[in-house]
């Protein structure tokens, strides 16, 4: 039953025998490798955290190159670690390509005290809304976005719902001011 | 009362800005706009200059509270997301907790999984359907929509005990086998089908008013569509033939024989075209998922996350324990994170989930088809009259459910 955590290997140098996403990990690597952070392959699944300041880049490149061709980005999602961890927060980024059917996992890695990462609205356009929803449960700042609003809760609502640190029930009951 | 006016035998329509602009407010309460979505719209005239969706007013935290459940109990949340695709939603997330677990499915569990998903799927395009039609101002078809989605909810409830919120599947399997003589009323609803399709058809697609409220209004491109992350129906009437069930296939959909209908225009009619050409799709994939029943077990060899069966219970003390610790307790799911998607019936629904070795998720994320296909609707309705955003909407098919979660 829980035999797939032997699988989980966290190395920079992806070896060749790692699975069938490797190559995706290849061509950033020859190309840029100071973008390349740690890369985890899990549960037959690239993840690639990349420093905060490459991230659009290195989505440009991913969108663009034509070994891999990432045209759609499929989510961005927020994570709290917890409000003892440092880095607390991650913004994943779940990449697809129309066209060669792979999927890949960016992840950036942020500080409590810096939450801040520059947007990718201009890489991809649907990145908007979901800039958005990490910003009102995370309070991740995306530097750059057009319109960085709440989008969920309403715009008055105080804390970030999805933080750790945030009851489940709220501090007191929400109404309109 | 003689005096007689001289209408012009032709009006002249002259599209001439106004230079006045007007916002107005539609929705939240707004019938067509299927639910809770208040849409701020600039109008120049009639025209549509910009569109603001304005969204969260369903909102009740769901991504939280799947963080306070252990993971069986987080089933019964993802019915309440996309309410008119229970099936699916129970679907990707029991899978992507497999996906963690590593957990083997049976083979009858499987057929039984794609022959529920795509009972639920044409579901949810009825709905899609009736009222998309009844928006823009066909009543009749609504009505023949319900009576033939009533068949197909009496089969989930048959399944499953529920009608709207079914979580008929488990993580590692199904809550229990089919019942006596599913598989003759399956077969009865199946074969009436196609012809339930062809009746909408004479109703709505020979229709001159519905072809002129829905041709060439609300177009998008195909590389607008993937770049505004559009999905599922709405990205295949752009043209772009994708579907997740081909791309990336689970549940063994590699071995079912289906085609995956596109249509170029990218407006409205051709999403109405295409869910109505997968409707009959989707007939053809529970054909043939009914044909591959055979006997078998329809829960995975895992002891230590699925629940055993009653009469075991009663008879092997190591079964009454695991069933109590299993609901006492839950279980411990390996720490990783997965992200495992799905082709349901508006688009990819990928979930998200995050574990840190306990028996609650540390983070569980919808990627819901809604959420993402409504951000494109400023895009498609720029420049549009006011009664078409109406159609569009329709179009798009979005639950309020999901996009608010």
């Amino acid at each position: 039953m829980a035999s797939e955590p032997e699988n989980k290997e966290t190395n920079p140098l992806p070896t060749p025998e790692a699975g069938a996403p490797s190559p995706l990990v290849a061509a950033l690597q020859r190309e840029h490798p100071e973008w390349i952070a740690e890369v985890i392959e899990a549960f037959s699944e690239t993840t690639i955290v990349v420093p905060r300041e490459h991230i659009v880049a290195a989505c440009s490149f991913l969108k663009t190159s034509p070994e891999t061709r990432f045209d759609f980005l499929s989510d961005i999602c927020g994570a709290d670690r917890g409000p003892e961890e440092d880095p607390r927060f991650e913004v994943n980024y779940h990449l697809f390509s129309t066209t060669k059917h792979h999927r890949l996992r960016l992840k950036v890695v942020l500080s409590e005290e810096d939450a801040h990462v520059p947007t990718v609205t201009g890489v991809w356009r649907t990145a908007n809304w979901h800039e958005r929803e990490t910003f009102d449960l995370f309070g991740v700042i995306f530097d750059g976005h057009p319109d960085l609003r709440r989008i969920l809760l309403p715009d008055d609502w105080q804390g970030h719902a999805l933080r750790k640190d945030f009851p489940l029930r709220g501090y007191e009951p929400y109404s309109l001011k | 009362m003689s005096s007689v006016v001289n209408i012009p035998p032709q009006f002249e329509v002259v599209d001439r800005p106004l230079d006045t602009q007007m916002t107005i407010s539609m929705g939240p309460q707004h019938p067509s706009t299927h639910g809770v979505l208040r849409l701020e719209l600039v109008l120049d005239g009639e025209m549509v200059v910009k569109t603001t969706p304005d969204i969260g007013y369903l909102h009740t935290g769901m991504e939280k509270l799947f963080e306070y459940k252990k993971y069986q109990q987080g089933i019964v949340i993802t019915d309440r997301m996309d309410y008119l695709n229970p099936l699916g939603n129970n679907l990707a997330y029991c899978m992507a907790a497999e996906k963690l677990l590593g957990l083997e499915i049976p083979e009858r569990a499987q057929v039984i999984r794609v022959l529920m998903c795509e009972l639920q799927r044409i579901a949810s395009h009825l709905v899609w359907l009736g009222t998309h039609a009844l928006d823009i101002g066909a009543m009749t078809v609504f009505f023949y929509c319900f009576r033939e989605r009533e068949k197909i909810l009496n089969l989930i409830e048959a399944a499953s005990g529920g009608r709207l919120t079914p979580s008929y599947f488990r993580i590692g399997g199904l809550m229990m086998d089919l019942p006596a003589g599913f598989e003759r009323r399956c077969k009865q609803f199946l074969d009436a089908f196609p012809g339930a399709v062809d009746e909408f058809h004479t109703l709505l697609t020979g229709n001159r008013i519905f072809q002129n409220r829905t041709q060439g209004v609300g177009r998008i491109s195909a590389e607008d569509a993937i770049d505004w992350g559009l999905s599922g129906p709405c990205l295949r009437g752009s043209g772009v033939n994708l579907d997740i069930r081909r791309a990336n296939p689970y549940c063994g959909y590699e071995n079912y024989d289906f085609e995956v209908p596109t249509e170029p225009d990218g407006d409205v009619w051709a999403r109405y075209m295409v869910r109505m050409r997968e409707m009959k799709e989707s007939h053809k994939i529970s054909a043939q998922a009914l044909s591959r029943l055979r006997p078998g077990p329809v829960k995975a060899d895992a002891p230590k996350v699925v629940l055993p069966d009653r009469e075991a219970m009663k008879s092997h003390m190591d079964a009454l324990i695991h069933h109590f610790l299993i609901v006492a307790e839950g279980f411990d799911v390996p720490a990783g994170e997965v992200y495992f998607p799905i082709e349901a019936s508006k688009g990819e629904l990928g979930v998200y989930m995050k574990s840190d070795g306990g028996p609650k998720p540390s983070r569980v994320h919808f990627r819901g088809p809604s959420f993402v296909n409504l951000s494109a609707l400023p895009v498609m309705a720029e420049g549009e009259m006011v009664a078409d955003v109406v159609a569009i909407i329709g179009s798009l098919d979005i639950v309020l459910g999901e996009i608010d979660r």
